[in-house]
C-alpha cells in the first residue's frame, strides 16, 4: 500500500492546560475524502487546524506527538511553507475585500510576492475557477470585487483560491454551514470531482453530508478519535457504541 | 401557600387604584414636553457660537481673500494690502514634515496595538497614548524647545514639525488601532492559510483593507493640528519673510493670526481675518475629504 | 498548470522576527517618549524647585527682576477660569448629549448637530481667541458697565465663556456615547411601567450613566486647564491675584506662552517649566482617572 499523505501518531493538542486532542492516530491516503465528525467541542476543527498549523495562532496553544505530511514532520516545517502546501476553506466565505475576483484567485501568489507572467496568471485563474465550478459564472466579471458575489459563489471563490496553490491536502472547515441548500449541493458535487486530484479533509456537523460525500469518516468525541473507517462501515456497522449513538442522533 | 386575607387584598386594590389612577397625567405629559423643549433649546443655543464665529470670520475675511492675498508677503505697518503667502507656505511645509514623521510611526504602533490585544506592553503603550493625547499643547512646546530647539541652537520649522508630529501621533495610533481591530479575524486566517508570512499578511491584506479608516484618521489628525499655535510659539517661532529652509524659523497661519490679532493695527487685523478664513476653509476641506474617503473607500465585506 | 514557489524559509523567518520586533519596539518608543517628557520637565524644574520650593504655590508676587516667583495668582487664575467654564458649559453639554444620545440618535437632525459639534471641536484655539477679542470683549464690557464693575472687557469671565464653548464638544462626545450605551431593555422596562420619556431620562438614563457623565466633565476640565491661546488673548495678562470673576488675571498656560521665549536666567525659565510640569501632572491624573471611569463603565 502507498504511504499516507498525512499521518498522525500519538498526536496531542492543548489550549493552555486544556487537553483538546488526545493521542490521535490516523492515516490519510491520497485522493480520499475524509469526513471529520463529532459533537461540538470534540476537537475536530482543532485537528484540521493543526494540519496547517493555524492552531498555534491562538495564544497558549501547543501540540505533542507526531503529525507528518508526506513523511515530513509538520511541526518541524516552516509554517509558511507548510501552509502553501495545505489549502484551507473556512466556515464563512472570506474573500479579500480589497481584491478583484481575479486577484483573489491568485492571492496566494500576489501576497507571497511570487512573480507570474500575464499568461501564467490567466492560466491559473481560469483553471482554478473551472475546478471550483465558478468559471462560467464570473468569466465576464473577473475584475469586479469578490465581495459582490453571492455567499455560495464567494465560498467557491475561496476554494479556487486554495486550489490555485495546488495543495497536497485541502481542508474544509464546515465550509457549507453558512450556505443555502443549493450552494451546498454544488459544493458537495465539487468535492466529488476534486477528489480525483486532491486529498480532502472536511469537518462537518451534518451527518447526511458526511454520508453523501466522503469515502472515509473519522468520529471524534471529547478529544479522542473514537473510530475511523470507511464511511459505509461507520454508518451501517459502527464498532463503537458512542459512534452508534451519535449517528442515530442520541446525543449532541 | 400563605394565606391572604380578603381584607388585605381589598386594601391593596384600593391603594393601587387610588395611586395609579393618575390624576397628574396631564401634568406629567406637560413636563415631558417641557423637558424636551428645554433640551432642544439648550442644544440649539450650544450651536449658536459656531454659527456666530463662522459668520463673523466669513464677513471679515471674505473681503481680504483673493489671489493677491495668497501670493504676497505681508506689508509693513501702515501699508494696507499684502498677503500671507509666507504663512501659507510655512504651514504646508511644517505639516508635510510632521506627516512624514508621525504617519509611519503612528500606523506601526496602531498595528502593534491592534495585534497585541492583551499583552503587558500593549497595556502600557495604550496608557501612554492616552496620557500623550491629554498633554496641554503648550507643554509640548516646552518639551520640543528642550529636545530640539536648544540642541540645534535656534528656532526652526523642523522643531515645529516635531512638535506637531507629537500631537498627531496619538490620534493616528488610535484610529489605526480601532480600524484594524474591527477587521474580521477570518481575513487574517485566509491569508495565513495560503502560506503568506505574518508580516506580508499585515502589510498586504490587513493594512490595505483598513486603509480608508487609517487615512480618515490621518486626515482628521492633520485637521486637528493645522491650527495649533501654542506648540509653535517656541519652535517654528514665525518669520515675516518667505522661508523654505526647514532649519530656520518659519511662519505659519496660526502664528500670524496670533501676532496680527493681538497687534494694535487695523491693516494687520484685516490680514489676520483673511488668514483665519483660509485656515477655517482648510479645516473644512480636510473634514470633507475625510468624510469622502470614509464613504467612498469603505471596504465591503 | 503551476507552480514554482521557491521556499526561502530562512529568509522568511528572519523577516518575520524583524517585523515583530519593529512593532514591539515602536510600542516601547511611545512609553519612552512619555517618560522622557516627564523627566525633561522634572529635571528642568529642579533649579526652581530648589530655589523657590513650596513658596511657588502660595506666594503672590511674580517678579522676575527680583527673582521672586510666586505662582499663586496663575494657579488661582487657572482654576477659576476652568471651573467657571465647566459650570457654564455643563448644562449645555449634558443637554446636547441627551439630544444626540436619546432624542435624535439617527437621521438628518442628528447628522447636522453631530457635524456642528465636530466643527466646534475643530476650530483652532487662536481663532476662538481672535473672535473673542473682537466680539465677546465688547459685549462683556457693556455687561460690566451695567453691573458697575471696572469695564476691562478682558478677564477671567471672558476667558471662561470662550473656554466653555471650546470644551463643550469634549464632554458631549463622551456623554453621548455613554448615554447611547444604556441598555434598551432598561428603558423599555420603564416605559412598560408607564413612565414618560422625561421620567426615563431623569430617573433611568441619568442615574445609570452618572459615572460616565462625570468622566466626560472631568476630561473637559482637563482640556480647560491646559488651554492656552484663546485664554492668553482674552484674560488680560496681569500678574496680580484676581479679585473677582470680572477682573483680569493670568493662567499658567498663558504665562508660559507669554514669557517663555523672553525668560532670561536659569531660575526664571525653570519656574516657567515647573508650571508646565504642574500642568502635565494635573492633566495626566485627570486623564487617567477619567479614562479609567469610562473603561469601567463600558465593561459593565
Amino acid at each position: 500500500m502507498e504511504s499516507p499523505i498525512l499521518k498522525a501518531t500519538n498526536f496531542n493538542a492543548f489550549f493552555g492546560k486544556n487537553h483538546i486532542l488526545k493521542n490521535i492516530n490516523l492515516e490519510v491516503h491520497k485522493n480520499n475524502v475524509w469526513a471529520i465528525m463529532g459533537p461540538s467541542g470534540c476537537g475536530k476543527t482543532t485537528f484540521i487546524r493543526c494540519v496547517n498549523r493555524m492552531h498555534e495562532l491562538v495564544p497558549n496553544a501547543s501540540v505533542e506527538g507526531s503529525l507528518q505530511l508526506k513523511g515530513e514532520e509538520i511541526y518541524d516545517m516552516n509554517p509558511v511553507v507548510l501552509r502553501r502546501k495545505v489549502g484551507m476553506v473556512f466556515q464563512r466565505p472570506n474573500p479579500f475585500p480589497t481584491m478583484s475576483i481575479y486577484d483573489n484567485v491568485i492571492a496566494g501568489y500576489i501576497l507571497n510576492g511570487i512573480k507570474l507572467s500575464k499568461m501564467e496568471r490567466d492560466d491559473i485563474v481560469e483553471t482554478s475557477l473551472k475546478q471550483a465550478a465558478l468559471w462560467m459564472e464570473v468569466r465576464s466579471t473577473l475584475h469586479k470585487k469578490g465581495t459582490f458575489l453571492s455567499g455560495g459563489q464567494q465560498q467557491r471563490l475561496c476554494i479556487a483560491r486554495a486550489l490555485a496553490m495546488n495543495p497536497e491536502i485541502l481542508l474544509l472547515d464546515e465550509a457549507t454551514s453558512a450556505l443555502d441548500p443549493i450552494s451546498t449541493s454544488m459544493i458537495e458535487e465539487l468535492i466529488q470531482q476534486l477528489k480525483a486530484e486532491y486529498t480532502i479533509l472536511m469537518v462537518t456537523h451534518n451527518m447526511q453530508q458526511a454520508a453523501r460525500v466522503s469515502d472515509k469518516t473519522a468520529f471524534f468525541y471529547l478529544g479522542e478519535l473514537i473510530e475511523a473507517a470507511n464511511t459505509k462501515t461507520i454508518f451501517t456497522n459502527p464498532k463503537h457504541e458512542k459512534t452508534q449513538e451519535y449517528i442515530t442522533g442520541h446525543f449532541g | 401557600m400563605e394565606m391572604v386575607l380578603e381584607a388585605e387584598l381589598e386594601k391593596k386594590k384600593k391603594l393601587s387604584q387610588s395611586r395609579l389612577a393618575d390624576k397628574h397625567i396631564g401634568r406629567r405629559n406637560k413636563k415631558n414636553i417641557f423637558f424636551k423643549g428645554l433640551i432642544v433649546t439648550a442644544t440649539v443655543i450650544s450651536t449658536l457660537p459656531l454659527l456666530f464665529i463662522l459668520f463673523y470670520i466669513f464677513k471679515q475675511g471674505v473681503g481680504a481673500l483673493n489671489w493677491h492675498f495668497l501670493t504676497h508677503l505681508p506689508n509693513p505697518v501702515g501699508e494696507p494690502g499684502g498677503g500671507v503667502s509666507n504663512a501659507l507656505v510655512g504651514s504646508i511645509m511644517i505639516l508635510l514634515v510632521s506627516c512624514v514623521i508621525a504617519i509611519p510611526i503612528g500606523i506601526v504602533i496602531g498595528i502593534y496595538l491592534s495585534e497585541e490585544k492583551r499583552s503587558r506592553l500593549g497595556y502600557y503603550c495604550r496608557l501612554a497614548v492616552d496620557v500623550l493625547q491629554g498633554i496641554p499643547s503648550i507643554v509640548i512646546g516646552i518639551i520640543i524647545y528642550e529636545w530640539v530647539v536648544r540642541p540645534m541652537g535656534g528656532f526652526s520649522a523642523l522643531s515645529g514639525s516635531v512638535a506637531l508630529a507629537l500631537m498627531m501621533l496619538p490620534s493616528i495610533i488610535k484610529s489605526t488601532e480601532e480600524t484594524l481591530k474591527l477587521l474580521p479575524e477570518s481575513l487574517k486566517e485566509a491569508s495565513l492559510a495560503l502560506g503568506v508570512p505574518y508580516y506580508k499578511t499585515i502589510m498586504k491584506v490587513i493594512v490595505p483593507t483598513g486603509l480608508s479608516g487609517i487615512l480618515t484618521g490621518v486626515i482628521l489628525s492633520i485637521a486637528r493640528v493645522i491650527g495649533e499655535t501654542a506648540p509653535l510659539l517656541f519652535t517654528a517661532f514665525g518669520n515675516p519673510f518667505m522661508s523654505t529652509n526647514i532649519l530656520k524659523p518659519m511662519s505659519s497661519l496660526p502664528l500670524i493670526i496670533f501676532n496680527y490679532a493681538t497687534s494694535p493695527y487695523n491693516d494687520w487685523h484685516q490680514l489676520a481675518w483673511g488668514a483665519s478664513m483660509v485656515l477655517i476653509l482648510m479645516i473644512l476641506i480636510l473634514n470633507i475629504i475625510s468624510k469622502i474617503v470614509q464613504r467612498k473607500w469603505k471596504v465591503q465585506f | 498548470m503551476i507552480t514554482a514557489i521557491s521556499y526561502k524559509s530562512k529568509q522568511i523567518n528572519f523577516k518575520e522576527k524583524a517585523f515583530k520586533k519593529t512593532l514591539a519596539l515602536s510600542a516601547i518608543i511611545v512609553v519612552v517618549i512619555l517618560l522622557a517628557i516627564f523627566f525633561t520637565l522634572l529635571i528642568n524644574s529642579l533649579p526652581s524647585l530648589k530655589a523657590i520650593g513650596l513658596k511657588f504655590f502660595y506666594q503672590t508676587t511674580w517678579d522676575p527682576v527680583s527673582d521672586q516667583f510666586g505662582a499663586l495668582p496663575f494657579l488661582v487664575g487657572t482654576l477659576l477660569t476652568s471651573f467657571l467654564a465647566l459650570v457654564i458649559s455643563t448644562p449645555f453639554s449634558i443637554a446636547v448629549a441627551i439630544f444626540l444620545g436619546e432624542y435624535y440618535k439617527k437621521g438628518p437632525v442628528a447628522e447636522i448637530f453631530k457635524n456642528i459639534v465636530d466643527l466646534l471641536a475643530g476650530i483652532p484655539s487662536v481663532i476662538y481667541g481672535f473672535w473673542g477679542l473682537f466680539v465677546l470683549v465688547p459685549l462683556v464690557r457693556e455687561l460690566e458697565m451695567k453691573l458697575h464693575v471696572a469695564p476691562y472687557g478682558v478677564g477671567i469671565f471672558t476667558s471662561s465663556v470662550i473656554l466653555a464653548i471650546m470644551i463643550l464638544p469634549f464632554s458631549v462626545s463622551l456623554s453621548r456615547q455613554v448615554i447611547s450605551m444604556v441598555p434598551s431593555h432598561l428603558k423599555e422596562a420603564a416605559y412598560s411601567l408607564g413612565a414618560t420619556r422625561h421620567e426615563v431620562i431623569t430617573k433611568i438614563i441619568i442615574p445609570y450613566t452618572k459615572s460616565g457623565l462625570f468622566a466626560g466633565l472631568l476630561l473637559a476640565l482637563g482640556r480647560a486647564l491646559g488651554e492656552t491661546m484663546a485664554v492668553t488673548m482674552l484674560i488680560g495678562n496681569t500678574h496680580d491675584l484676581p479679585t473677582g470673576i470680572f477682573s483680569p488675571g493670568n493662567t499658567m498656560a498663558s504665562v508660559i506662552a507669554n514669557e517663555f521665549t523672553e525668560a532670561t536666567g536659569r531660575i526664571y525659565t525653570s519656574a516657567l517649566i515647573e508650571m508646565g510640569l504642574f500642568l502635565f501632572v494635573v492633566a495626566t491624573i485627570i486623564n487617567v482617572i477619567g479614562k479609567q471611569i469610562i473603561k469601567r463603565f463600558t465593561l459593565e
